[in-house]
């Protein structure tokens, strides 16, 4: 199935049932697999919205009203979507935005490229906050984490971001479709119309900075909690490794097919990929650390995840850094020579 | 085992059609398979490539540095592609309307009238399938039954006539490749007219 679609079909299995969005490459087939699938199921709305921006209030306002809701698009436009972004997070509202990354700035072009890291990451909008991000490399992983992405988003009630690129959506691979865990969540805020009970009122907007700052420091704290709890990553041939690479999403594909190869040439090397971007797996990649000390971090960007290789590394062992921004993917030849270039100029460290 | 095919060619050739009919029929063969097409804002008449990956283990990279197989369906594509098949691997090319031939020493060609074969028998939009005929003769990645139904299943086709259309193609390119095969040769086998 192809990975956009596996993100509608995931999304609706676990109770999604509104999309809003506004067609843009290379997540449209996810638009399109809405627009067919929500009209089948009960209660399932789809919009084509007016723009990026009307999409993401729209799942605002169906997320207040209690849906499981989700928007998508690609940087550009998920850059307009931030303001949106920034007002669910202060209003405390669940919501699923997918991004499936292009080559940027500005409108760039439409191949896999990995940077909106910083704009995912560091919460996008304004404001003191931030945004869970799952970052898939599979067709299976885009089926889980979409599913999680709606239970993680109903327990901590904030947005959560499903960052991956054009390679992912359009690549098709087999995928097997967990059973969705009932929903969860604390009905008290939802805004279902005036009954006999006590009003209810959602808002972003508060004046007294008292009360805005017990309000930042509720969500720091929450933050916090996601930060000791959430953290995902999966270590590939970690053990006895001589230089980790250290990748996610197609990154951490390419990678892999590039330490296969030089595993079959005697080559340690083994792959830390972070699945959880925020939080980041620090304290994992820590641990690492303590058995080798020859890392490469791999993006395709010019360097953003390796900010957060450096503070969880906080200084120790050898960083160094391989990107091809602009929508370029190399081949998994042309990065295993990069990463026994590496792998030998360490063994000059020792000398 | 793990074996990485290209398949490249002008948009409406139905160069997706063959590598997704690949995956999904090795998909159904118990395989691991990676499909991922080539993505850019692309026009028909423009040229489309994808690659399809099949193991029977996880697949690390659905990216294909050294394809084992390319099927070549322009001229363009044969340019730009040749120099990336692994050595020993298979080109298969549409030999209708490429004149030109691989520069390649190191690869086995495989000269595969396609359109001829899929005119002749009044159906020119199935070379692509007389393509996957020859194709899966020489590879063997999923059995010629496993394929057409994927094929059928692909298609979403409800109409018998179409699908006899693609066995009946599939069936000339299995059986053409077949008798190259059997007479022991690969390359500059002329074209049937």
């Amino acid at each position: 199935m192809q990975g956009n679609k596996v993100i509608g079909e995931a999304a609706i299995r676990t109770g999604c049932r509104f999309y809003a969005g506004y067609p843009i490459t290379p997540q449209n087939e996810l638009p399109e697999y809405m627009a067919e699938s929500m009209c089948q199921v009960k209660g399932g709305v789809f919009i084509q919205s007016e723009s990026e921006i009307a999409a993401i209030h729209m799942v605002a306002g169906a997320s207040a009203a209690g849906a499981r809701a989700m928007t998508s698009s690609s940087s550009p436009g998920i850059s307009l979507k931030q303001e949106g972004i920034s007002s669910m997070a202060a209003c405390e509202l669940p919501g699923v935005i997918v991004n499936m990354m292009r080559g940027g700035p500005g409108l760039g072009n439409i191949s896999p490229a990995q940077g909106d890291y910083f704009q995912a990451t560091r919460g996008g909008g304004h404001g003191d906050y931030r945004t869970i991000v799952l970052a898939p490399a599979s067709g299976q992983e885009l089926a889980d984490l979409t599913m999680d992405a709606f239970d993680l988003a109903d327990e901590y009630r904030m947005p959560v971001m499903i960052l991956a690129d054009g390679m992912m959506g359009q690549m098709m691979e087999p995928v097997v479709f967990k059973e969705p865990k009932p929903r969860q969540y604390r009905e008290r805020y939802v805004l279902k119309g005036a009954g006999a009970g006590k009003s209810r009122f959602i808002r972003g907007l508060i004046l007294d900075p008292r009360a805005m700052e017990e309000h930042n420091w509720k969500l720091a704290r929450k933050y916090e909690v996601i930060a000791q709890k959430e953290t995902r990553h999966e270590a590939f041939n970690t053990e006895d490794a001589q230089l980790i690479v250290t990748a996610y999403g197609t990154a951490a594909r390419i990678a892999k097919g590039a330490i296969k190869r030089l595993h079959d040439a005697g080559l340690k090397v083994g792959l830390f990929r972070p699945i959880t971007l925020w939080p980041f797996p620090s304290r994992e990649l820590q641990e690492i650390s303590e058995r080798t000390d020859n890392f490469l971090v791999f993006e395709l960007s010019t360097g953003q995840m390796i900010e957060d290789v450096h503070l969880a590394l906080c200084g120790r062992g050898y960083v160094n850094f391989y990107g091809r921004p602009g929508g370029v993917v190399p081949t998994p030849v042309e990065l295993a020579h990069v990463i026994a270039r590496q792998y030998s100029k360490k063994d000059r460290h020792h000398e | 085992m793990l074996v990485k095919t290209i398949f490249c060619g002008f948009g409406g050739q139905g160069v997706l059609m063959m590598g997704h009919s690949l995956a999904h029929g090795a998909m159904m063969e118990g395989y691991q398979v990676t499909y991922l097409p080539a993505y850019g804002a692309e026009v028909r008449g423009g040229t489309a490539n994808c690659t399809v990956a099949v193991g029977d283990e996880e697949i690390a990279s659905p990216i294909a540095s050294e394809p084992n197989y390319l099927v070549v369906m322009n001229t363009p594509s044969l340019y730009t592609f040749q120099n990336r098949v692994a050595p020993g691997g298979s080109l298969f090319l549409n030999s209708s309307i490429i004149e030109a031939r691989p520069s390649r020493k190191d690869v086995d060609v495989y000269e595969i009238p396609c359109i001829e074969i899929a005119e002749k028998m009044g159906n020119p939009r199935a070379a692509n399938v007389v393509m996957m005929g020859a194709f899966l003769k020489k590879t063997a990645l999923v059995s010629p039954e496993v394929y057409l139904k994927s094929l059928e299943t692909i298609m979403g086709s409800k109409k018998k006539m179409i699908a006899d259309a693609n066995r009946a193609a599939f069936a000339a390119g299995y059986e053409l490749l077949k008798e190259y095969m059997e007479n022991g040769c690969q390359a500059n086998l002329g074209t049937i007219r």
